[in-house]
C-alpha cells in the first residue's frame, strides 16, 4: 500500500548545508540569486516601457512644436539641470562601491556608501524642488495659471532669451504641452527617486546591523540596478529637455 | 469493452484525502493571508474574481434586463451609462485578466515544471493584495455614484466633460495593473529558472508556453496603460494639455497609447485559456497534441503580433489611411497563429479516445465559439466592414464570443479540469455535464442574436433602440438568464462537492502532467522530493508503463 506513489522518480536527495537565507523553495543558492536578479532586469523592462509611453508622446510633439520646445526648454536652467546630472552620476558611482563593498563584505564601507548615495539624492530632489519653485514663480506650470508671457515677450535682459524671436501666439501656447511633458516627465522620474531614497534609508538601517555584508548581496544589487535605471532616465531626460537648441 | 469516460477513481470505502496537505498545513486567518504558498494564493485568488464575476454578471443582467424594452424603462440613460461602464470594468480588470493565470496558472504552474513554488512567493501574495485594493476601489466608485466613462476612458469625455468617479476607477486600473505586471513577472521568472531537471523547453506542457506568452504581454503592455491612465488623472486635476487639443495635445495619443496595452490585453486574457484547452484536448483523447512545436510558437507568434494591431481599434478615428492599410493586413495575420491552434486541436481529436467529461464539454464549447469570435474579428479588420459594424452589436457580441464563449469556457473548463487536485474531491459528473450545455445554449441565444442586430445597425451603449429591433432584443435577454442559472449551477455544487464530492485520488483523468502524479490536494513543498522530467509531454505511454511498474511492485 502507497499513500503517495511518487511516480515521478527524484533526483538523489542530499540534505546538504544551506545559508540562513537561502530560500526553501530553491534548490542552491546560486539559483535563488539567479531568479532575483532576472526579476529585476524584467522589472526595469516594465519601467522602460512606463517611460516609454511618455518618450513617445514627447517625440510626437516636439516634432509638431519644435519652436515651442526650444523656446520652452530656453526657460530651464543648464546649470541647475547639469548640476543635477552630475550628482546623479556621482550617486550611481557611489552605489556601484555599494555593491562592491557589499559583495566585498566591507560593513563600514558600505554603509558611508549608501550614506553618500543617500546624500547625492536627496541633493538631487532638493535642485529639483528649486527649479520646479521658479516654473510655479514664471506662471509656466500647466493649468490655469499658465501664461504666455515669456513666449510672446521674450526677456531681453536675459542671456538665454535674449536672442529668441516672439513666437506668435499660436506656437506660444503650445508651450503648456512642452511644460506638461516636463513636468510629467520629470515628476514621474521624481517619484521614483522618492521611492529609490526611502528604500535606501531601510537598507543603511540593515546594512548597519550587517546584514547584507554575510555574503547575502542580492538585495543590494538589485536596488543597484534600479538606482543605476533611474540615473538613467534622467541621462535621457536632461538632453531632451534642457539642451533641445544647443547642438 | 469500451467504456465511455476514463475517470479512474480509488475505492471509495477505503479511499481518503491525504492527512497532510497545503490545506491542513496550517490554520487559522493569518496563515492564510500571510501566505508564500502559490496554491494558498490561487484560491484566495479564485475566491475573490468569483465574486467580482458575480458583480460583474449582475451588472450584465440589468444591462439586459434594460434592453428588453425600446425604451429606456429600468433605470435613467446616465445610470445605464455607468452600469456598462463598470460591468466592462470589473469583467476585463478584475475577471478576465487574471482570471486563468492568477487561479489555475498559479495553482498549477509551479507543479507542471516541477517546481516547489513560483520564484517569488512574496511578490505573488503582493500581487493578490493589489488586486484586493484595486477591487475595493472599484466597488468604492460604484457605491459612490459610478462612473460612466466606458472602460476604454475615452479622452476628453473622462478629462473634461464627466463629473463621475473617473480618478478613483483610474487608480483601480492602476494598481490591479501592477497586480497584473507581478503575475506576469512572476511567472517568466520562474518559467526560465525553477524548471525541474530535464524539463526542457520543449518538454512543457503547452499550458506552460501559452502563460509564457501571456505573461510577456503583462510586463511589457500593462505600463504603457499605467502611464496612459497618469496622464489622463494629471490632466483632470491639474489640466496638463497632453491630450488637450485646446492646448495643441491629441486625443489620438491617449487611443494610440490606451490600445497599444488594451489590444494586447485580449490576448492576456485569451492565452491562458488556450493553454487550459490545450491539455483538456490531450487528456480526453488520450493523445499527445498535434503538431506540439506549433501549437508552442503560435502562443509566442500571437504575443508578438498582438503588439502591432492595436489601430484598428482606430479605424473610424482619424487615422491615417495608410497605417489603416498596414494595420489591417497585420490584424488578418494574427487569424493564422489562432487558426494553427484551433486545427491542432481538432487534429488531435481525430483517431483519439474521445470521452467527453465535463472539461471536454466546455472545450468543445470553447473550440466553436471561439472559431465564430475569432473569425468575426477579420470581419471588424477589414477596414471596409469595420467602418459599417464598428460601434455596433456586432463588436459585442464579438468580443463577447471571444472572451465569454472563449475565455469563460476554458476557465471552466479548466476548474473542473483541475477541481480534484485543487480540493481532491471529483465535482458531480451528470449535473456539471448539464451545466455545460447550458451554459453553451445559453450563450449562443444571448449573443448570436447580437450579431444580426449589429449588421441591422443597432449601435452599442444606448438604453434605447427602434422598436424593430426589440424580437432580437429579447431572444438576447431570455439567453442571458440561461446562461444566469449556467453560471450559477457550477458554484452550487462545486460548493457542494468540497464536503461530498467522491474522493479523487491522485490522476483521476490518467493525465500525464506532473501535477497529476502527486497527492491531491498537494503538499504544500508540492514534491516531497525533486522530480526528473525524463519523457515528453503528454506522454500516454510512458504513464501506462509507470502505472504497470506500480503495480507489480506493489503486487
Amino acid at each position: 500500500m502507497s499513500d503517495s506513489p511518487a511516480i515521478v522518480h527524484g533526483a538523489a536527495e542530499a540534505h546538504h548545508e544551506h545559508p540562513a537565507w537561502q530560500r526553501h523553495h530553491f534548490e542552491s543558492v546560486d539559483q535563488q540569486a539567479d531568479a532575483a536578479g532576472f526579476a529585476m532586469w524584467l522589472f526595469l523592462l516594465t519601467e522602460i516601457m512606463f517611460f516609454g509611453g511618455l518618450f513617445t508622446a514627447y517625440l510626437i510633439y516636439r516634432n509638431w512644436y519644435y519652436p515651442a520646445f526650444v523656446a520652452g526648454s530656453h526657460q530651464l536652467s543648464i546649470p541647475l539641470g547639469g548640476a543635477n546630472t552630475l550628482l546623479l552620476i556621482t550617486s550611481s558611482f557611489t552605489m556601484a562601491m555599494g555593491v562592491w563593498c557589499a559583495e566585498t563584505r566591507r560593513k563600514g564601507g558600505l554603509v558611508l556608501c549608501l550614506v553618500l548615495t543617500f546624500i547625492l539624492g536627496a541633493g538631487f530632489l532638493g535642485i529639483k524642488t528649486i527649479e520646479y519653485g521658479e516654473k510655479i514663480e514664471k506662471h509656466h506650470v500647466p493649468g490655469f495659471h499658465f501664461s504666455l508671457d515669456s513666449f510672446t515677450h521674450p526677456d531681453k535682459t536675459n542671456p538665454v532669451t535674449r536672442n529668441d524671436q516672439p513666437l506668435a501666439v499660436d506656437m506660444a501656447r503650445h508651450t503648456e504641452v512642452y511644460f506638461s511633458l516636463y513636468f510629467a516627465m520629470t515628476g514621474m522620474h521624481a517619484l521614483h527617486m522618492i521611492i529609490g531614497i526611502g528604500i535606501l534609508a531601510f537598507m543603511i538601517f540593515r546594512a548597519q546591523a550587517g546584514a547584507y555584508t554575510t555574503g547575502h548581496v542580492t538585495f543590494v544589487e538589485n536596488f543597484g540596478l534600479y538606482w543605476h535605471f533611474v540615473d538613467i532616465v534622467w541621462i535621457f531626460l536632461f538632453p531632451l529637455l534642457y539642451l533641445i537648441s544647443r547642438h | 469493452m469500451s467504456s465511455s469516460t476514463i475517470i479512474s477513481l480509488p475505492d471509495q470505502s477505503t479511499a481518503r484525502i491525504p492527512k497532510v496537505n497545503f490545506l491542513t498545513k496550517e490554520n487559522g486567518l493569518l496563515s492564510w493571508l500571510l501566505t508564500g504558498d502559490h496554491k494558498r494564493i490561487a484560491i484566495l485568488y479564485l475566491i475573490s474574481i468569483t465574486f467580482f464575476f458575480f458583480i460583474g454578471g449582475a451588472l450584465a443582467g440589468l444591462i439586459r434586463l434594460e434592453l428588453l424594452t425600446p425604451q429606456a424603462d429600468l433605470m435613467a440613460t446616465d445610470t445605464y451609462n455607468k452600469v456598462f461602464t463598470m460591468h466592462g470594468v470589473v469583467m476585463i480588470f478584475l475577471f478576465l485578466v487574471p482570471s486563468v493565470p492568477a487561479t489555475i496558472g498559479n495553482f498549477v504552474l509551479p507543479i507542471m515544471l516541477g517546481a516547489k513554488d513560483l520564484a517569488l512567493p512574496k511578490i505573488n501574495l503582493l500581487s493578490w493584495y493589489l488586486y484586493v485594493v484595486g477591487g475595493i476601489l472599484v466597488l468604492y466608485t460604484m457605491i459612490s455614484g459610478g462612473v460612466d466613462t466606458g472602460w476604454t476612458f475615452t479622452v476628453p469625455l473622462s478629462t473634461h466633460y464627466l463629473n463621475t468617479n473617473v480618478l478613483s476607477t483610474g487608480l483601480a486600473v492602476f494598481v490591479a495593473g501592477f497586480s497584473s505586471i507581478f503575475t506576469g513577472l512572476n511567472f517568466i521568472v520562474t518559467i526560465h529558472k525553477m524548471r525541474a531537471p530535464g524539463m526542457t523547453w520543449f518538454r512543457m506542457p503547452l499550458f506552460i508556453w501559452s502563460h509564457y506568452a501571456a505573461s510577456i504581454l503583462m510586463v511589457l503592455g500593462t505600463p504603457v496603460l499605467a502611464i496612459a491612465i497618469v496622464l489622463v488623472a494629471l490632466e483632470r486635476t491639474i489640466g496638463i494639455g497632453v491630450f488637450d487639443p485646446a492646448k495643441g495635445g491629441d486625443p489620438l495619443l491617449f487611443q494610440h497609447l490606451f490600445w497599444f496595452y488594451s489590444h494586447p490585453a485580449v490576448y492576456i486574457m485569451i492565452l491562458p485559456g488556450m493553454g487550459v484547452i490545450s491539455e483538456v484536448v490531450s487528456t480526453f483523447s488520450r493523445k499527445r497534441v498535434f503538431g506540439y512545436t506549433a501549437v508552442a510558437f503560435s502562443s509566442v507568434a500571437i504575443a508578438v503580433f498582438g503588439f502591432f494591431v492595436w489601430e484598428h481599434h482606430m479605424f473610424i478615428m482619424g487615422v491615417s489611411n495608410y497605417s489603416t492599410l498596414v494595420f489591417s493586413l497585420l490584424t488578418m495575420l494574427v487569424a493564422v497563429p489562432s487558426a494553427i491552434k484551433i486545427f491542432n486541436w481538432t487534429f488531435t481529436l481525430y483517431k483519439g479516445s474521445i470521452t467527453f467529461e465535463t472539461p471536454m464539454l466546455y472545450a468543445f464549447g470553447f473550440m466553436g465559439l471561439f472559431t465564430i469570435g475569432g473569425l468575426t474579428g477579420v470581419f471588424l479588420g477589414t477596414t471596409g466592414t469595420d467602418i459599417h459594424l464598428t460601434e455596433t452589436y456586432f463588436i459585442v457580441a464579438h468580443f463577447h464570443f471571444v472572451m465569454v464563449g472563449g475565455m469563460l469556457m476554458a476557465f471552466l473548463a479548466g476548474i473542473h479540469f483541475w477541481w480534484p487536485k485543487i480540493t481532491g474531491r471529483m465535482y458531480p459528473e451528470k449535473i456539471s455535464q448539464l451545466a455545460a450545455v447550458v451554459t453553451f445554449i445559453g450563450f449562443n441565444f444571448t449573443f448570436f442574436p447580437q450579431f444580426i442586430l449589429g449588421t441591422l445597425g443597432m449601435p452599442r451603449r444606448y438604453a434605447a433602440y427602434p422598436p424593430e429591433f426589440q424580437i432580437l432584443n429579447v431572444f438576447s435577454t431570455a439567453g442571458a438568464s440561461i446562461l444566469g442559472v449556467g453560471y450559477l449551477l457550477p458554484i452550487l455544487y462545486l460548493t457542494w462537492s468540497l464536503k461530498y464530492g467522491e474522493i479523487a485520488g491522485n490522476n483521476p483523468w490518467q493525465a500525464t502532467g506532473l501535477e497529476w502524479q502527486i497527492q491531491s490536494p498537494p503538499l504544500t513543498e508540492n514534491f516531497p522530493v525533486t522530480p526528473i522530467m525524463d519523457h515528453e509531454a503528454y506522454d500516454y505511454e510512458w504513464l501506462e508503463r509507470q502505472q504497470q511498474k506500480e503495480v507489480a511492485s506493489v503486487g
